[in-house]
């Protein structure tokens, strides 16, 4: 299992974004990349997950060897990629219950039915874990939701949906320190060695919580630096300036 | 003038566009002309009167001009003299599914109708083209006195109660298909519920179009006596044909003094179909009429279903969801009469446009200014899945004097790529997203349907969106 990033150059419109960008997603750990805003963490998360708008001119991403690039969003969720998105998009009048059983029910064989008994037997199960009330299932896709919710929202359909490939953006903003606390305790209960867990942000504070195993600078479209979990407390007191004088002399 | 055999058709996966090479043994020919309401006339025996309304209607149509002046230019291309309007294999509808012929039966099969009737129907009609070929009603509601035969046999056995309602609520100069319909009009239903019969289950109704070039006019009269209550279902279909084919019905309810009818309809015409009803209830004093109107496919839907509020505290509603895919236009909405006072009306109207696509809502909500205490709610919303889809909202709501109470509400939203993004992500593909999306918009009304039309109604929802996409 392995989600490697080769010398992805994106762009959006005219603009490039990503140029030249080296990265390897490993199954069991925690990997963190920080960078300042506007450096190109989301545009990177979404190009792993297909967004229609962003164009990669050159590179491969290869899940398990096999170049992603050509296929449809659904069809890399399919096949492992997840992406906890930082503004998910609301779905009126549609219940999480329903969204989920319509996410499951994609994953099964053309013209196999949802067992719907299994199905709730394993929601309530995951939503027990993550202690959320049974209520939230009724309520509809993040309408209405507090940036709280939003986030519990996603990880429940991470928990569900049992990503290979989990990329976490921005999952910490707006959350004020009791949600924090909460979601990432889900995303503790649930990684380990059968999944890869990319969290992306740009301040330290979600990684006191959320302990990486790597941390990865990116700045300018490309990785520019690499470490360890003491990297981001690094950050945290130096700000971003003092690596790209740094990467300049790499370079 | 007779054994027309229709040409082969290809049978494609969507559940109602298969076609099954069948023979006529009563045919009109093409065209319309007074000869041809001489043959319907004759070919079913009607009585004198009935004959003379037809003539009298057949007038009246030609005088009419077609309404383009407010509506689409479209029905130009409906091309009269094309059309045949009278096709069957007999007139008398069989009682069990044994006698019907074996390539009608199969038709009916394949729709699942015999099957829903076992499971949770009190009776069904099936029409194939223009007759019944099954109607049956369930021994245990006729003995009620629950009457629920086709037009003919209605006007026949029981003229006393037919030609007292029939063409009352809508007359024949109501608009020039009413006119149509009430010239040949062949097959429907005539439904009869004795005072404080509550028919437990509902009675189905389902309309096959088979024949090419061809007008399906049906006429259906539903009374229910003084406190009774019923619950009417129809179901339409028809193959893809290369060629425009016409189905223009009239349907009249009347809700006798603290009677409620409610109505639904699921249909899901080809695109080729030109769908022109006239639907219409009259609810005397504290009755009750609810229309439940699910419109998708067909090339051109015009069709308002209404209430004569004629009794005191009489409600009327109608619940509308219509769907717009590219090269289709449903110009659907409500009308509401109000005559007396403290009358209610609701209506709640729900669009659906798909690429090209065009929905148009029309509404009338007359409240004149003798009454008092009466209420009008309208609610229109409208889902884009597309830029280039089309909305327009013409509510005409005229609501005069001041002891009486309206509320309008609209909106429009847009399935955006964000949301489509979103949902592919979760490993939905783009159709089973749009599906969804459309599914959460119509949730609030679908959940006060019945449980089997809600699920038939999802699935010509998600039908529909995988033929829109790639
Ligand atoms: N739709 C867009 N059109 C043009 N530029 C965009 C668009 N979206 C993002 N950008 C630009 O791309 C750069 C990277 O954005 P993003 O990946 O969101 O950064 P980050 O998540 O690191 O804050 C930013 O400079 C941003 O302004
Ligand atoms: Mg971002």
């Amino acid at each position: 299992m392995s989600l490697i990033i080769k010398d992805l150059h994106a762009s959006i419109g005219e603009r490039q974004i990503l140029k030249g960008l080296n990265f390897e997603m490993k199954p069991g750990k925690v990997q963190a990349i920080m960078g300042p805003n506007g450096s190109g963490k989301s545009t990177l998360s979404k190009v792993i997950a297909g967004h229609p708008d962003y164009t990669v001119t050159a590179g491969e991403i290869l899940l398990n060897g096999e170049n992603i690039l050509e296929m449809e969003p659904d069809a890399r969720a399919r096949a492992g990629i997840f992406m906890a998105f930082q503004y998910p998009s609301e779905i009126p009048g549609v219940t999480i219950a329903n969204f989920l059983r319509a996410a499951v029910q994609a994953r099964l064989p053309e013209g196999e039915l949802i067992d719907a008994v299994e199905f709730y037997e394993t929601l309530y199960a995951k939503m027990d874990m993550l202690e959320m009330k049974r209520e939230f299932t009724t309520r509809f896709v993040n309408e209405g939701f507090s940036g709280g919710e939003k986030k519990r929202n996603e990880i429940l359909q991470m928990a569900m949906l049992e990503p290979k490939f989990a990329i976490l953006d921005e999952t910490d903003s707006g959350l004020d320190i009791d949600a924090l606390r909460i979601v990432s305790q889900g995303v503790n209960k649930l990684k380990g060695p059968h999944m890869g867990v990319l969290v992306i942000t740009h301040y330290q504070r979600l990684l006191n919580y959320i302990v990486p195993d790597e941390v990865h600078v990116l700045m300018n479209g490309r990785i520019v630096q690499s470490g360890g979990k003491e990297l981001a407390l690094e950050l945290e007191a130096k700000g971003y300036d003092w690596i790209k004088e740094d990467s300049l002399v790499a370079a | 003038m007779s054994q027309t055999a229709t040409p082969d058709i290809d049978i494609d996966r969507s559940v109602g566009d298969f076609h099954y090479d069948t023979s006529y043994e009563f045919d009109a020919g093409v065209g319309l002309s007074s000869k041809t309401v001489d043959y319907i006339c004759d070919v079913k025996g009607d009585p004198q009167w009935i004959r003379d309304f037809r003539q009298k209607a057949l007038k009246i149509f030609e005088s009419k001009p077609m309404p383009t002046h407010w509506a689409t230019e479209d029905l130009e291309n409906i091309i009269f003299k094309n059309i045949r309007y009278y096709l069957s294999k007999g007139q008398v509808p069989k009682r069990t599914w044994e006698e019907v012929p074996e390539d009608v039966k199969r038709t009916f099969e394949r729709l699942g109708i015999p099957e829903a009737e076992r499971k949770f129907l009190s009776g069904v009609e099936a029409q194939f083209d223009s007759e019944a070929a099954y109607s049956n009603i369930k021994a245990i509601v006729a003995e009620q006195g629950v009457i629920f035969v086709g037009s003919t046999e209605g006007l026949h056995k029981h003229p006393e109660i037919f030609k007292k309602w029939f063409g009352k609520v809508i007359p024949t100069t109501d608009n020039k298909f009413s006119a149509l319909n009430s010239a040949v009009f062949s097959g429907g239903s005539f439904i009869y519920i004795p005072p404080g019969v509550k028919v437990k289950h509902p009675l189905q109704a389902y309309f096959r179009i088979n024949a090419q070039n061809f007008g399906q006019f049906e006429r259906t009269l539903i009374i229910a006596d003084e406190g009774a209550e019923v619950t009417y279902m129809e179901g339409c279909t028809a193959p893809k044909f290369e060629t425009a084919t016409l189905h223009s019905a009239v349907v009249e309810l009347v809700a006798l003094k603290g009677a409620k009818i409610q109505y639904i309809t699921v249909q899901n015409w080809s695109s080729n179909v030109f769908n022109l009803v006239t639907k219409r209830g009259l609810a005397m004093e504290d009755a009750e009429i609810k229309w439940i109107d699910c419109n998708i496919g067909s090339r051109l839907t015009m069709k308002y279903p209404g209430v004569i509020l004629k009794g005191r505290k009489a409600r009327g509603e109608v619940i509308s969801i219509a769907m717009a895919n590219s090269g289709q236009h449903q110009d659907t909405g409500a009308k509401m009469y109000h005559l007396a006072d403290d009358t209610t009306s609701n209506i709640v109207a729900k669009s659906i446009g798909i690429g090209s696509g065009r929905s148009t809502y029309r509404g009338m909500v007359h409240i004149p200014k003798h009454l008092k205490g009466c209420k009008n709610n309208t609610e229109c919303d409208a889902l884009l899945i597309n830029t280039n889809s089309r909305t327009d909202t013409y509510p005409a709501i005229q609501v005069r004097g001041n002891k009486n109470s309206v509320q309008h509400e609209a909106s429009v939203s847009k399935v955006s790529a964000d949301q489509i993004f979103y949902m592919q992500q979760r490993g939905m593909t783009e159709a089973q997203a749009m599906s969804l999306s459309v599914n959460g918009f119509v949730n609030d009304l679908v959940r006060q349907f019945p449980l089997e039309y809600s699920v038939e109604l999802k699935r010509l929802i998600d039908m529909e969106m995988e033929g829109s996409v790639g």
